[in-house]
């Protein structure tokens, strides 16, 4: 019930994320999903592909660092307050919410959120349990 | 109970040690006057006359000399005695230019042996113990000054030079080696192919002597426990003798210099300028007792600290670090001294690799300094806070190295410029000596 997350070094320096996206686009790797965190002096970036094999592969041979990491990513409906509910689902339940953003996808009326949470099993359970479903990575390629 | 080959000499009151050094400085300095050219000029040029140093506290007046002097003078150029005096001739290994080669009479001989055997009674060596001597013999001192050590003091001696593991380990358990004298490098070796082939418990070491090539400490704990011995540095030159010119006590805190044959002295490699005890700088030696071979105020590029503070061993002997680094390669940055070697033990300390650059800039007339790191796979993860977090331990214990704030930039791997498959470790931008 999660799916996998590319977390990839970027050094700070002018280009480097436009170069970093370039080299996925010339390999055809379809980004589902993407953020930036910064410090001040390095960033990291982070995405969600549909072949996570391929695109490792591709960055690898780039020479770039990173870690892949498995993350929730959940359906909810594209009204005010759903993703309020999700995160307070989370707070209420002790699970711990390290950070979030938001992909699209062609499905009209639904929103999909990228959720990095410490426990992945609990968080799984508690958002089940109130009718929030992640989704896996095979329902993810077929968004 | 701490043992001396020399007690009246290695615990003399500090006062004596003076006395001694002031005397035999005297006579150095007329003897290198009247006998080696290159002195005699240098010291002209300089504006001193034997006359001038009365004490150990002129000797700050005296030129220095470098290793280019004697590559210089090669062969025979600096030689105080002629050579029908001389019975041996040692050379540095040297791996590029013409190499350094010293002369020894009888005399020099003894005292340099002589040296030796207090380190190895320092290592609680007596005539009960065999003393495996597997440093090289031939031109590297390593193996000739422990091997006259040994001898002094009475040890049996295995003159074994180095190489051929097997045959090393199959003496050792046979006549029972319970000294061992190499390179630490070496010592590792040993350990680990003593431990592969089940024989450790047929090994009665007890202390090791090992030098001429820098180790850690680390590596120290990691060859105590393995061979079950106690081991001891010792630091010395072919140009000033050989090994022995300083070595380590049961303390294991830093080296005692033989100071009744080679007066130390710490500069600031830039300016020349004598350095107090305690403060980091570039170790110069002067041989006061050497007839065929005498150095004067030699700059040895190594840097290190002297302390004169009491030693619980009783030697009274100054002490000095083992070398921190190389005085060719250091920086000063905020007045602050760095050696890239510092920043490098802060790196592998930390797990990074030591493929690093620093970089100094002065803006707005203040000195920068950043260091560049390559991340690793090890590094990283997804959490800016858990990277960054790295970050700042490595920021904090470069500052408790260095003395001051030094940034930290991580960098993508192979990032960091190389030339001719070397990295370049420093960049310096300020165009200090342009201005
Ligand atoms: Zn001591």
């Amino acid at each position: 019930m999660t799916v996998k997350q590319i977390s990839v070094f970027l050094e700070n320096k002018p280009g480097r994320l436009a170069e970093f996206t370039d080299v996925l686009s010339e390999h055809n790797i379809d980004m589902r999903a993407l953020s930036l965190a910064e410090a001040a002096d390095f960033g990291i970036v982070r995405i969600i592909v549909n072949d996570v094999y391929n695109a490792s592969t591709v960055l690898k041979d780039a020479g770039y660092i990173f870690s892949i990491t498995k993350v929730l990513a959940v359906e909810i409906p594209d009204e005010p307050g759903s993703l309020s509910r999700t995160v307070r689902i989370l707070g209420d339940n002790g699970v711990n919410l390290e950070y979030m953003y938001a992909f699209t996808t062609r499905k009209k009326g639904l929103a999909y959120m990228i959720l990095r949470v410490e426990d992945n099993q609990k968080a799984i359970e508690v958002l089940t349990a109130s009718g929030i479903r992640p989704i896996c990575q095979d329902e993810l390629a077929e968004l | 109970m701490e043992k001396y080959y020399q007690p009246e000499i290695e615990c003399a009151s500090r006062e004596q040690i003076r006395a001694w050094q002031s005397e035999r400085l005297k006579k150095q300095v007329q003897n290198v006057w009247d006998n080696v050219p290159m002195y005699r000029e240098r010291m002209k040029e300089s504006g001193v006359e034997p006359g001038d140093i009365q004490s150990v506290d002129d000797l700050h007046k005296l030129p220095f000399i470098t290793k280019d002097d004697l590559r210089d003078n090669y062969p025979f150029g600096l030689m105080a005695r002629p050579k029908s005096e001389c019975v041996r001739i040692q050379s540095t290994s040297g791996t590029t230019g013409r190499r350094v080669v010293a002369f020894y009479t009888q005399h020099d001989l003894d005292l340099w042996e002589e040296c030796c055997a207090r380190a190895l009674v320092a290592a609680g060596a007596t005539k009960e113990d065999v003393c495996q001597v597997s440093y090289g013999y031939g031109l590297f001192t390593g193996g000739p000054g422990l091997n006259g050590g040994s001898h002094k003091v009475g040890c049996l001696t295995l003159p074994m030079s180095s190489g051929n593991t097997d045959r090393q380990i199959q003496f050792m358990t046979d006549l029972g080696t319970t000294i061992i004298c190499c390179t630490p490098s070496y010592a590792a070796y040993l350990a680990e192919s003593i431990i592969e082939r089940g024989v450790r418990d047929q090994v009665h070491l007890k202390a090791g002597i090992f030098g001429a090539e820098a180790w850690t400490e680390e590596m120290r704990h990691d060859i105590e426990e393995k061979l079950g011995l106690k081991a001891y540095d010792i630091y010395g030159l072919t140009e000033i003798s050989g090994p022995g010119v300083s070595f380590e006590c049961s303390e294991q805190t830093g080296m005692h210099v033989n100071e009744d044959h080679f007066i130390p002295e710490v500069i600031n490699p830039i300016t020349g300028e004598v350095l107090p005890d305690g403060e980091k700088g570039e170790l110069v030696f002067t041989s006061i007792t050497k007839e065929a071979f005498p150095l004067m105020r030699y700059r040895t590029r190594d840097i290190c600290i002297l302390s004169r503070e009491k030693c619980s061993c009783g030697r009274t002997h100054v002490k000095m670090t083992k070398p921190l680094g190389r005085s060719d390669d250091m920086l000063i940055v905020k007045g602050v001294n760095v050696f890239p070697s510092q920043i490098e033990t802060v790196l592998m300390n930390k797990g990074y690799p030591a493929n690093y650059q620093i970089i100094v800039d002065r803006v707005n007339n203040s000195d920068t300094i950043e260091v560049q790191v390559e991340m690793t796979a090890e590094m990283f993860s997804d959490s800016l806070s858990a990277v960054s977090s790295k970050e700042k331990e490595l920021v904090d214990a470069l500052k408790a190295m260095l003395g001051i704030y030094a940034k930290v930039k991580l960098v993508n791997p192979k990032a960091i410029q190389r030339s001719e498959g070397k990295a370049v470790r420093v960049i310096d931008k300020r165009n200090l000596y342009q201005q």
